[in-house]
């Protein structure tokens, strides 16, 4: 009895915040048919949109993952000054609001700034523009590829890379041919989590993009400025492709998840 | 076979045996590039947020944090957070134990989707929120422009935290002990009580610190369905973004070292938890 | 010699875990590095493999000198305790690793690494992966892997101490005669006294980070340096305050010269030997006698007999690191 209304409580509690709000976009959105959504995504403004963002994604997790790798490596396997300090600085961005974020990127980098005056006048600005919106996207996804990474790294040890060394492995055959392949799971599914925050990274970008429609605009912004001025098939278009987005990088992640216990 | 006296072999023995190799070059170039690359995107810039807080002052830096609107705006965020945390500490426990102890048909869909709210974008979140508990809401339930709103959106994007951290421990959690709590003649509530809560409790507070943190700091979510009302419905987050869309970025970087403190605090906590849990072990 | 270790000392932190160690070791030799659990011995194996950087002193590997090279180019083969195994790469490939990365032609690697897997009994097992052997299969393909690159020194840190009772006496055998066909320097860390004695040449006592006796199992046995030596290499016991081995104590029924009187507080038989527990001048022993020499002198507790110790070390031989190799 007590478990029935257990489970009854918390299938409800997910059918309200989850399922149904979920439900309601996708109902909403194929109300009319295919036709009104492959309209509204193929507009130039839409397809613009779509490709900021990959090209903003796609420079955040290259960087996340060669830096994740990197800082992964070096908190587990060496012992140096200041490791502390770079371990919680890692998980900073976790406690940080994206939108103070974006503040954080205007003060050092805006065009009122010496740093980004001085980029801005040799053509290369970075607020209001693709690079600023690359750092603030890096930003928020910092973690990820480090915190899927490290306790892997943890977990297998010094001992297979010493065991190359000894058999005449140098330090880089020693990272493709054996620490590389051990940790590809745990990478893959660290850059998974962050290609889908990258993808989906809002507040930061809408601060550091200026929003400018068909230049800086992201799908995240698309969606957001569609439905500010009615156009409602639009906005609800590009919210659920985002929708599709994340639930594919969610089954992935579930294959691709680390599991403790098998040896 | 006695060895030379060891004089003779520092006499012999080029300078390198003597200095060990410490870090080894290629340590120290990495640490070096990952320090350039951690000040240029998170250190420096927060840092900037700091000091510009203080631009004119400590009586400007009060000023700005104490202006009603951004004053209200932070009352409501912690407020709001709280509210969330708690009823976060008690639905996502419950959800993690539906998870673990009850085969509920469809478990592996519902253990999936828990993360839905890690994976989708905050204005997307926002957007589904309203159509459900908007205006138009096919539930009839109107939400829209109300506190209430915020913390609905808060709680869909802080759901996964406490699931997630009280769900392996649940796992691992032996169940001998409560077998063994039940023959010695405990009721199911007493076994709860006094040996399955003192195990989970230090990861509920993890889990609730974290989705407090996460609260503090959401933006996204709360825009469309709170509809930003100054000294009603606006969260701290758009409060700093409307002081930086009218350029007053000092405002703007005094509300931002508030969240930043707090959330900060919280961190701190979570530390001293986990290695409480840690000495436990 | 084929390894030369001068003055070498390495700390971690405030630990000192060698200090001013210095050993030869010949070539061909199989030597054990034995000693108590934080003795130095793993810490000097890796030291010889470069796996650790000593604080101070040299290393040198077939008369090259090898303290700054790094472990890929001093030609040592390295065998973990707890294998190493490559998780994702087959036996075979596993083998073949030390090869591969020398990019020698895949032909040649693929009659060498028949060969190896022939060698450790292994070749039906050439396409699993490490998670589907059992413990002593990982060893003995880490030992083909090690083998593989046809090593200078074969290192092995305490091979068997992962491993169940019966499969590392099997192995241990099996590491003498695999020592017999390839003849290549051998030297592996261990606790265990008996598997030192009965599977080494020569072996180095370690203990505190220091070498307290090198020799042969014999030497060490019969002559041993300290009291620590005599008695980590076998049982002693104590009569009138000196040490003796308990198979050297004679019990007999009449006092004669030399001779202790003694009360027999338990007599154990455990299989061909019984252990005679016993108390000489209030102070407690023991002795082992044979079943045949128990059931003739009718030893039973209660009993007042004489005990006679031979062999008594009362100061024990002064050749401390001075011993010539048993060869």
């Amino acid at each position: 009895m007590t478990r029935w209304g257990l489970r009854g409580v918390a299938l409800v509690y997910l059918a309200f915040l989850l399922m149904m709000p979920v439900g309601v976009i996708l109902w909403r959105t194929f109300q009319h048919g295919f036709g009104p959504v492959t309209d509204a995504l193929t507009t130039s403004q839409a397809v613009h949109a779509f490709r900021v963002t990959a090209i903003v994604a796609g420079f955040a997790v290259v960087l996340n993952t060669v830096f994740g790798v990197a800082a992964a490596i070096l908190l587990v396997r060496h012992r140096f000054p200041g490791r502390r300090i770079l371990d919680a600085v890692i998980d900073l961005p976790i406690a940080v609001s994206p939108v103070v974020v974006g503040l954080a990127l205007i003060l050092v980098y805006g065009r009122n700034t010496s740093v980004g005056g001085w980029l801005g006048d040799r053509g290369f600005p970075i607020i209001f523009s693709i690079p600023g919106m690359v750092i603030a996207t890096t930003f928020v996804a910092l973690p990820l590829v480090v915190r899927a990474v490290a306790p892997v790294l943890e977990e297998i040890g010094e001992e297979q890379e010493q065991a190359a060394a000894t058999l005449g492995a140098s330090t880089f055959q020693r990272f493709t041919r054996i620490t590389l392949p051990s940790i590809r799971g745990a990478l893959a599914y660290g850059v998974v989590l962050a290609l889908a925050r990258s993808l989906g990274e809002y507040g930061a970008v809408a601060v550091v993009s200026g929003r400018v429609v068909g230049q800086t605009q992201t799908v995240t912004l698309f969606v957001q400025e569609r439905y500010q001025n009615f156009d409602q098939t639009a906005a609800y278009a590009a919210a659920t492709a985002l929708v599709v987005v994340a639930v594919v990088s969610l089954i992935i992640s579930r294959f691709l998840r680390p599991r403790g216990g098998e040896r | 076979m006695s060895p030379p006296p060891s004089s003779e072999i520092a006499a012999a023995a080029p300078p390198r045996w003597r200095t060990a190799r410490r870090l080894p070059f290629g340590t120290t170039l990495t640490g070096g590039l990952l320090l350039i690359y951690l000040s240029v995107i998170v250190m420096i810039p927060l840092g900037a947020v700091i000091s510009r807080s203080t631009d004119s002052g400590w009586s400007g830096f009060w000023d700005q944090v104490t202006a009603p609107t951004a004053w209200a705006a932070l009352k409501l965020t912690v407020v709001a957070s709280v509210i969330v945390a708690l009823i976060n500490l008690v639905m996502g426990t419950l959800i993690a134990w539906v998870l673990v102890r009850d085969k509920v048909p469809g478990r592996q869909v519902f253990d999936t989707v828990i993360d839905l709210p890690f994976a989708l974008p905050t204005i997307v979140a926002g957007l589904t929120l309203l159509l459900l508990y908007g205006p138009s809401s096919p539930l009839g339930l109107d939400l829209a422009y109300a506190r209430t709103g915020v913390v609905v959106a808060l709680l869909f994007v802080t759901l996964p935290f406490v699931v997630r951290t009280v769900q392996p421990v649940l796992l691992e959690l032996d169940r001998d002990m409560e077998e063994a709590a039940a023959s010695l003649g405990a009721s199911p509530l007493t076994v709860f009580r006094r040996i399955i809560l003192p195990t989970i409790a230090p990861a509920m507070a993890a889990g609730t610190t974290l989705a407090f943190a996460r609260a503090l700091s959401e933006f996204g979510s709360t825009v469309l369905i709170s509809g930003n009302i100054p000294l009603k419905t606006q969260v701290a987050a758009v409060n700093i973004f409307g002081q930086i869309e009218s350029d007053n970025t000092t405002g703007a970087a005094a509300i931002s070292t508030v969240l930043l403190v707090v959330a900060l605090v919280v961190l701190v906590l979570l530390n001293v938890i986990q290695r409480w849990v840690a000495r436990r072990d | 010699m084929s390894i030369l270790v001068q003055n070498v000392s390495k700390s971690f932190g405030d630990f000192a875990a060698l200090h001013d160690v210095s050993v030869e070791i010949p070539s061909g030799s199989l030597t054990a590095l034995l000693g108590p659990s934080g003795g130095g011995k793993s810490t000097l194996l890796r030291v010889i493999a470069g796996l650790e950087q000593p604080d101070t002193g040299r290393v040198e590997i077939e008369g090259v000198e090898a303290t700054a090279l790094p472990p890929q180019r001093r030609g040592v083969g390295f065998v973990f305790q707890h294998y190493a195994a490559f998780k994702h790469m087959t036996v075979e490939r596993n083998v073949a690793f030390g090869l591969s990365i020398r990019h020698k032609p895949k032909e040649e690697i693929r009659q060498r690494v028949q060969e190896l897997l022939e060698l450790v009994h292994l070749e039906q097992f050439a396409h699993r992966y490490p998670s589907q052997l059992s413990g002593g299969q990982r060893q003995r393909m880490a030992l083909a892997r090690a083998l593989a690159v046809e090593p200078k020194v074969l290192l092995l840190d305490e091979p068997f101490g992962a491993l169940d009772a019966q499969v590392r006496k099997e192995l241990r055998a099996w590491l003498r005669r695999l020592h017999d066909q390839v003849h290549v320097t051998t030297v592996f860390v261990t606790h265990d006294q008996e598997e030192a004695m009965e599977v080494a040449d020569e072996i180095v006592v370690m203990a505190g980070g220091e070498v307290k006796q090198i020799g042969s199992p014999d030497e060490l046995y019969e002559r041993p340096a300290s009291e620590f030596v005599m008695s980590f290499l076998g049982p002693v016991t104590k009569i009138g305050g000196e040490l003796v081995r308990p198979h050297d104590v004679e019990i007999l029924t009449a006092g004669t010269a030399g001779a202790r009187p003694a009360l027999i507080s338990r007599v154990t038989r455990l299989g061909f030997e019984v252990r005679v527990d016993l108390e000489v001048e209030g102070e407690p022993a023991w002795a082992q006698v044979t079943r045949g020499t128990a059931d003739h002198l009718g030893l039973k507790s209660g009993d007042r007999v004489w005990v006679l110790p031979h062999k008594v070390r009362t100061s024990v031989a002064a050749s401390v690191g001075e011993t010539p190799p048993a060869s």
